[in-house]
Formats: structure tokens, C-alpha cells, sequence
């Protein structure tokens, strides 16, 4: 930056009182720089070309026309994977949600003193995350075999490392008043924590877990995939089949659950915060 | 004063019926969702297997990892960042319009529903069968991942964008508007200042997500990192699975350091 500044001088102002201000000059031209280059070089790698895209682009709705109509018929075989789907989010979510707490507690640099403990829990935290949800699924269906448990495995990974991450951020910029207030009291540091901090972290640690099972019950259908029950397996081998009027109605139902389950959400949401 | 808390106490609402309710609605559920915990393990060989997947882990192939060609983990990783880093882009590209197309604040209510309907459309088809779409215009590869990612990036992006837009502080267009300035300017000096910060620190979040999720294109050989992955991990080579995975983790970590501390600069100026 320095070096910056020495190529692009910054503009000196002189204001009336005798002191001289600097306005440094805009990064403006080094970050749109910097993007360029990104993105010349991901095009390269990539083989970005839009004359395939224009020649073949009408080829994507392929599929999406061999959806419609979708299979009426089909309906009745997709309620049982579809509970499965939300079954596995829900317990999948409660038990990530769960488990996150006392990881989130840990985590938290004004519950817990000791800095060793808090950074090896942040980097457990984010070394979980990390772990794509798809890798943990396709590890727990070798662990539990093939089924609904691998998925809700997978679901209560993701789940608990996003809840974890949340709630220690949220515990952090809590106000630490009341807990100080109780600990002159003479309470000790966990009943402290339980009476002045849960109640402040409660609302949106609820909201929080709410918005992650609306995601999980999205990201159940595809978890199906690697055979880790749900929706997406009876997708996976609709596609296989090529009966795509059959995964037009899939989706269809998918649609349906989702927009219900975030209204049902962001209304609890609304009330919670 | 002891009885002045007491009176305060009393007057309180009580709620614990209703929670107690909740509670009850909530244990019901989770008793009806617990049929999902089922061990399907017939082979009972389950830890012996967690146990291999450990120690590939803890043992990375050592060879793929430090290969520079195009097998190795480097230039595997270097396709999953560019198609993430393009796949944010086009995305947000194609996300601007449509989110002020769907801001209630600017557009009447029924274009706005109708926005909204289609962001929500697009966000449920799942990434696996976009990317089956994709590579029927242009074949399997990086290309189709690309494609892919910025479909899949436009439903939480625009989402977050359209939430900018309606928080816009509209006051700061009426006192430019009175200091007479023309609508770029207004453009330029009321509405830019305030969703350049958001927009960005929404777009480096979502190629944080998206470098996380471009596993997903390899189920369909839409290109990345996730297709070696997932062939390593159903042939059993766990010592290429934990090279690859290592090689994963190193680089989302490093991109989610380098992305947080833009996005605190972006949201303190």
C-alpha cells in the first residue's frame, strides 16, 4: 500500500485553520485490477465461452420442458421419502443445535479465560465446517450404512458447526453487566452464565437453529444422492431412469415443503426476535 | 420494596402454560422424527471402517498432493476457486436486476411477489440437477460447473441484496434531491455509497459458500475438486481422500480468513 501511495500521490487539502489533510488516492483502479486478473484467469481455467452458450443454451430447458407436465401419478410413492426428508432435518437440526452449546460456551473469549481452550475449540469449530456436507454424508453411509441415520448424521454435522459459529459470536457481544452484577452477588460462574447470559443468547439461538433446519431440509434432497435417504434418492434414480416428469413432481412437492416450512419459520422468527 | 418486586412478579404474564405447550408440540415431533435413527450396518464393520477413514485421513498420499500437473490437488483446487470466483460473479450479475425488480420498496407489489416467487423457484431445484442440465449445452466440465454455481448462488444472493435495497435510507435522496442534483448523481452519491459495502460483503460470503459446495458438481462431472473426491472415497483410497480433503480444508481456511477480514473492513469503512 505504501508503495501505492508513493506511485499515486495523495491529494493535500489546506484547511483554513493551517492543518494539512491528505486524501489518499482511491484503490478503486487496484481492486478492479485484481478482479480482472481473477476473472481472466478463471475463464481460462474454466473454458467460460459464450459461443457454446448461445449455440447450445437452448438445449438447458431440455430437461425442465421433460418435467412438465409432471406425474401425478407418481405422487403417492414420494410421501414417505419426502417425512424422511424432514424427519432427518429435524432431528438432524435439533441434535447439531444441541450439541453446539457447549462448544459455543467454550468458544467464547468472556465466558472461558483460558485462551488455549478457546482457540483449539474455534479451530475444531472451523475444521468441521470446512468439511463439505456431502463428504460427511458419503462418510456416514460407510459408518451406518446406507439410510436415513447417514443423512441425519450429515444434517447434525453441518448444523452444529454454523450453530456453533453463531451462537460463541453471539455470546461474545452479549452484555456482560448482569454477569457481573451476579458474580459480585456471589453466584459462581455457572449459574451466572445460566441466569444473565442464556437468556439474552436464548431468542436468537432459537432463531438461528430455526433458519438452519430450513436450509437442511433443502439440503436433505440433495444428500439422497450419496444414498443418504430422503427425497434425493428417489430422485436420484428418477434421473437415472430418465423419467423426468416424475422428478418434475419431486420438485414440485420439494417447493411446496420448503415455502411452507420457511413461512412456519420466519413467522416463529418474527415473534422470537 | 420487597413488596413492590413481589406485586411486579405477579402482574408478569405468565407464559408457562404456553411453553410448556411448545415443549410438549416440540418432543412430540422429534419422538415422531427419532424412526430415522436406524443402523442398516449388516456388515457390523462400521468402525473398522471410520477407523481406516482416520488413519487415510491422518496419512495423506503424499504424491497427489504436491503434483503440479493437472491431476494434482493444486490445479484441482485452482479449477474449484475459479469456478466458485466466476460462478459468484456471473450470479451476481444476473442477481441485480432481479433483486430490484423484486424490492418492494421500488416496484409495485405484484412484479415484486413475482420476483420473489421466481428467486424461490430457482433456489429449490437442487445444484446436482442444474448441473445435469448444464452439461447438456456444453458438456462435462468445469464449464457446466461454472454455470452451475451461479444458478445456485442467485437465490441467496439476491435474497440478501433485496434486503440492502429495502433498508436504503431514502432521506439521503430527498436532501440531494433539494441540493439539486441530477438522478446520476443521486444515483451515484446516495444509492451506491449504501449498497456497495452490503452487495460486496454478501458476494465474498457467498464464494465462501461456494468454494464449500462445489463438491457438490463432482456427483455430476460438472468439474472441481469433487469429482476425484468422491471416485477416491467409493473405490476406499483413503490416503487420497485425506490429501484431498487436506488440500481442501487448507484452502477454505485460508479464503474464510482473507474473506472475514475484508468483510469487517468493508462494514467499518
Amino acid at each position: 500500500m505504501k508503495l501505492y501511495d508513493c506511485l499515486f500521490k495523495p491529494h493535500r487539502y489546506e484547511l483554513p485553520n493551517g492543518k494539512v489533510v491528505e486524501e489518499k488516492f482511491t484503490r478503486l483502479p487496484l481492486i478492479l485490477l485484481v478482479i480482472l486478473f481473477c476473472t481472466v484467469v478463471s475463464v481460462r481455467v474454466t473454458g467460460f465461452n459464450f459461443e457454446t452458450l448461445l449455440s447450445g443454451g437452448s438445449r438447458f430447458f431440455d430437461i425442465l420442458f421433460d418435467m412438465f407436465p409432471p406425474n401425478t401419478g407418481y405422487l403417492p410413492k414420494i410421501w414417505t421419502p419426502l417425512l424422511d426428508t424432514i424427519k432427518m432435518s429435524l432431528l438432524g437440526s435439533f441434535v447439531g443445535s444441541v450439541l453446539a452449546i457447549p462448544f459455543a460456551v467454550l468458544a467464547a473469549s468472556n465466558i472461558v479465560t483460558n485462551r488455549a481452550v478457546v482457540f483449539l475449540v474455534r479451530l475444531f469449530l472451523s475444521l468441521v465446517r470446512t468439511l463439505p456436507t456431502l463428504v460427511c454424508a458419503l462418510i456416514a453411509t460407510y459408518i451406518f450404512g446406507l439410510g436415513t441415520m447417514a443423512g441425519t448424521c450429515a444434517i447434525a454435522v453441518f448444523t452444529f458447526a454454523y450453530v456453533g459459529k453463531q451462537l460463541f459470536e453471539l455470546i461474545e457481544t452479549v452484555d456482560m453487566g448482569p454477569f457481573e452484577a451476579m458474580e459480585a452477588l456471589g453466584a459462581t460462574r455457572t449459574q451466572a452464565f445460566v441466569t444473565a447470559v442464556f437468556p439474552q443468547v436464548l431468542p436468537t439461538y432459537l432463531s438461528v437453529s430455526l433458519f438452519c433446519l430450513e436450509g437442511n431440509v433443502r439440503y436433505a434432497s440433495i444428500l439422497g444422492y450419496v444414498g443418504a435417504g430422503g427425497l434425493g434418492l428417489i430422485m436420484n434414480e428418477k434421473i437415472g431412469w430418465r423419467e423426468y416428469s416424475s422428478v418434475g413432481m419431486i420438485l414440485i412437492v420439494l417447493f411446496v415443503t420448503v415455502v411452507a416450512i420457511e413461512g412456519f419459520s420466519h413467522a416463529v422468527r418474527k415473534r422470537l426476535t | 420494596m420487597e413488596k413492590t418486586i413481589a406485586a411486579a412478579y405477579e402482574r408478569a404474564p405468565k407464559t408457562w402454560i404456553m411453553k410448556l405447550l411448545l415443549a410438549f408440540a416440540a418432543a412430540c415431533l422429534l419422538a415422531w422424527s427419532s424412526s430415522t435413527v436406524v443402523i442398516s450396518d449388516t456388515a457390523g464393520n462400521g468402525l473398522s471402517v471410520a477407523g481406516n477413514i482416520l488413519s487415510g485421513i491422518l496419512h495423506p498420499d503424499t504424491k497427489l498432493l504436491f503434483n503440479f500437473t493437472a491431476s494434482g490437488v493444486a490445479y484441482l483446487l485452482l479449477e474449484t476457486l475459479c469456478i466458485a470466483f466466476l460462478g459468484t460473479i456471473v450470479g451476481a450479475v444476473i442477481s441485480v436486476p432481479l433483486s430490484f425488480l423484486s424490492a418492494t420498496n421500488l416496484m409495485p407489489k405484484p412484479i415484486a411477489l413475482l420476483g420473489r416467487f421466481a428467486i424461490a423457484a430457482i433456489r429449490t431445484i437442487p445444484a446436482f440437477i442444474y448441473g445435469l442440465m448444464f452439461i447438456r449445452v456444453t458438456g462435462p466440465g468445469p464449464f457446466a460447473g461454472l454455470l452451475t454455481m451461479s444458478l445456485c448462488s442467485i437465490g441467496m444472493v439476491s435474497k440478501m441484496f433485496i434486503e440492502s435495497i429495502e433498508d436504503l435510507d431514502k432521506r439521503i435522496m430527498e436532501s440531494l434531491d433539494a441540493a439539486g442534483c441530477t438522478t446520476f448523481q443521486k444515483i451515484r452519491y446516495g444509492i451506491l455509497p449504501q449498497l456497495f459495502p452490503d452487495f460486496m460483503s454478501t458476494l465474498i460470503y457467498r464464494f465462501d459458500m461456494n468454494l464449500r459446495d462445489a463438491t457438490v458438481l463432482g456427483l455430476v462431472g460438472a468439474g472441481g475438486i469433487g469429482a476425484p473426491l468422491i471416485f477416491a472415497m467409493s473405490s476406499y483410497r483413503w490416503n487420497e481422500v485425506g490429501s484431498i480433503l487436506l488440500g481442501l480444508i487448507v484452502l477454505v481456511m485460508m479464503i474464510e480468513w482473507i474473506s472475514a477480514k475484508i468483510r469487517v473492513k468493508l462494514t467499518r469503512g
